[in-house]
């Protein structure tokens, strides 16, 4: 997309102020509150938003406006392990294969196709079911899934930086394979993982949040935006529609804001595409 | 996928009808023989995982009854059923009696495996197939529209609306329409497929079909417009495209002939690879309006660890993304004369 440099810088510095305006919110709201989020007043059931309960109360009477600030902590919790996991992952398999190609990076690439095959939320509905209600197993199913594109990127960049002047210096110096990989290939390839890390913020956010709609995910007790949203299923029917409207904005402006952060980071790291390039 | 640019001077740049139809067959058998390690290698994995997961066949199996069964019949349950076995004897079983059609017992839904897909298989066909062709008109539509002036008001209005709406999620795109258009303003049912008791006619379903329809065309629209909008533009800008500009054929022809060819190549591709997309929207879409669908049974074969619905299931959907990317790539591969048949 041609934007100019300052409207991009500009898109940045927004999603930043936005992304520092939703964390303070997750983090500093349920300390403020000093009660506990799980706690249930039945007296105050169902309320709409008013000056005493800013995001109304849910079915329970717990208020919404802490629920949806410790749920929003939990998933953006998860979804930063995810994201750092699947990066690891990719980078590993990535380097890996873009150093020793041949043989192995033609194996490796036939792996990646078969895993970008799935449908991502089909295989961590599957690894899901088996271990029910475990932490781990959210992670594992959304690391599991995501790492692909990481190593596709990852190896493209060693790929470059293997025949790039100063890896053949240092190799003709007697450095060895290992040597070769971690000092100059892994570094090649961090910037391009750091971006991806930011990239698969959201699509973590948004798996472990459909997961956990659709009542797969993390166990009750630590509710996530999706386990918010679960509830919100049977409440929107009998017309509370903030319990929706709530959870649902702080999901979709954070995906939102970090997604506008990674698109505009990465421009920023990749320099820009020739004009007029095909594809 | 690779665009050959460029061809040498003095070569026919399109290889002749005969060549490129064979290029295209013999595309289709690479892409089968893929196929079959691929879903092996799938349904392996599926066992061997479940094996190691703390899930106990028998406990799926027998449900409920499972606390009031004594050990000893548990015992005589498991030799009989053959889930004491090792993961990969199971799967060689499974996999001998999937060959003559035999998938096993849905305990969710207390049938075959092959009556629940033959039966929930159509209402997700018809889910899904109202909602792609609706996306990709609408995709056309906008996107064409769009591209007419690029950076105008249009453009900017579905650039700005599709990526917005690119960041709601299905289930919550879904909630709310039930939220507003069912319960708000009444102006369609809530879920189901038919009114409770009601026979399922044309008018009964079609009134049904309205709301997950077009919430599952809404969350696919976004992908195909902007893909759809960037490769207009990228063929409209090309040299093919100055040039007939420059000799003064007319805009319609040039919209035809040199623009519309080269853009809907990418776009084809980009539809094939949205239908794992497509199918995951189906499963949160069926599930939240309790359409009578395959792609919900999933969520709900996953909740009650129905594993041989689960895995037939996988294995299906795996296959059906492959069809649909390898459809996709032919396609593709028709429209556009250029684009290389795997290398």
């Amino acid at each position: 997309m041609a934007e100019s440099a300052p409207g991009r810088s500009r898109t940045l510095r927004c999603a930043i102020a936005v992304l520092a305006a939703v964390a303070l919110y997750a983090l500093l709201v349920p300390a403020l509150a000093g009660t506990d989020p799980r706690l249930t007043d039945f007296a105050a059931a169902d309320l709409p938003p008013s000056p005493a309960h800013w995001f109304g109360t849910d079915f329970s009477g717990r208020d919404l406006f802490e629920r949806t600030a410790a749920g929003l902590r939990v998933s953006l919790l998860i979804a930063t392990i995810c994201a750092v996991a699947a990066t690891v992952l990719g980078l590993a398999v990535g380097v890996t294969a873009g150093a020793l190609g041949g043989r192995v990076d033609g194996l490796v690439m036939r792996v990646v196709d078969g895993v970008n095959a799935l449908p991502h939320l089909l295989v961590g509905i599957v690894i899901v079911a088996l271990y029910p209600g475990s932490v781990v197993a959210v992670i594992a199913s959304i690391a599991l899934t995501h790492w692909t594109q990481v190593a596709r990127i990852a190896r493209a960049e060693v790929r470059t930086a293997r025949t790039a002047a100063y890896v053949e210096a240092a190799r003709l110096a007697g450095a060895s394979g290992p040597r070769v990989t971690l000092a100059h290939l892994v570094p090649a390839a961090a910037g391009q993982a750091l971006v991806a890390v930011v990239l698969l913020l959201p699509h973590a956010i948004w798996h472990e949040s459909t997961l956990s709609f659709l009542g797969l995910g993390l166990p009750p007790d630590r509710a996530s935006l999706g386990t918010l949203l679960q509830d919100a299923r049977a409440a929107v029917l009998t017309g509370s529609w903030w319990t929706l409207a709530f959870p649902a904005l702080a999901l979709v402006v954070t995906t939102l804001a970090v997604a506008g952060a990674g698109a505009a980071l990465r421009d920023r790291i990749t320099p820009p595409l020739p004009q007029r390039a095909v594809r | 996928m690779t665009i050959t640019t460029a061809a040498p001077a003095g070569t026919p740049p399109v290889p002749g009808r005969g060549r490129r139809g064979r290029g295209i067959a013999r595309m289709c058998l690479r892409r089968a023989l893929f196929a079959v390690p691929l879903l092996v290698v799938v349904s392996l994995a599926l066992f061997a995982l479940a094996a190691r997961s703390p899930f106990d066949p028998l406990a799926g199996y027998l449900g409920d009854r499972y606390t009031t069964v004594s050990t000893a019949d548990r015992q005589r349950l498991a030799d009989e059923l053959g889930t004491g076995q090792s993961w990969w004897r199971q799967w060689a079983s499974w996999a001998g009696h999937a060959m003559t059609g035999d998938l096993g017992y849905s305990r969710a839904y207390a049938q075959p495996v092959t009556t629940v897909m033959a039966e929930r298989g159509p209402w997700t066909l018809l889910l899904s197939g109202v909602a792609l062709a609706c996306a990709v008109l609408a995709a056309a539509t906008l996107g064409l529209w769009a591209a007419r002036r690029a950076g105008g008001l249009v453009d900017r209005a579905v650039t700005v609306s599709a990526t917005l709406v690119q960041s709601v999620p299905p289930f919550v795109l879904s909630l709310a329409s039930v939220s507003v258009l069912a319960v708000g303003f009444r102006l369609f049912p809530v879920a189901g497929l038919t009114d409770p008791g009601a026979d399922p006619s044309l008018r009964q379903v079609s009134r049904h079909l309205v709301l997950p329809a077009a919430v599952l065309a809404l969350s696919l629209l976004p992908w195909l417009v902007l893909s759809l909008r960037q490769s207009l533009r990228a063929a409209a800008e090309s040299d093919a495209v100055l040039g007939a500009r420059a000799r003064g054929i007319p805009e319609s022809v040039v919209l035809r002939k040199h623009i519309l060819p080269v853009a809907l190549g990418p776009f084809t591709t980009v539809v094939g690879l949205r239908l794992p997309e497509l199918l995951v929207g189906a499963a949160v879409v069926e599930e939240v309006f309790s359409w009578p669908g395959l792609a919900g049974s999933l969520v709900t074969a996953a909740r009650e660890l129905d594993f041989a619905l689960l895995a037939a299931l996988t294995v299906a959907t795996t296959l059906l993304v492959l069809a649909g990317s390898l459809l996709a790539d032919v396609a593709h591969a028709l429209i556009d004369p250029r684009v290389g048949r795997d290398g």
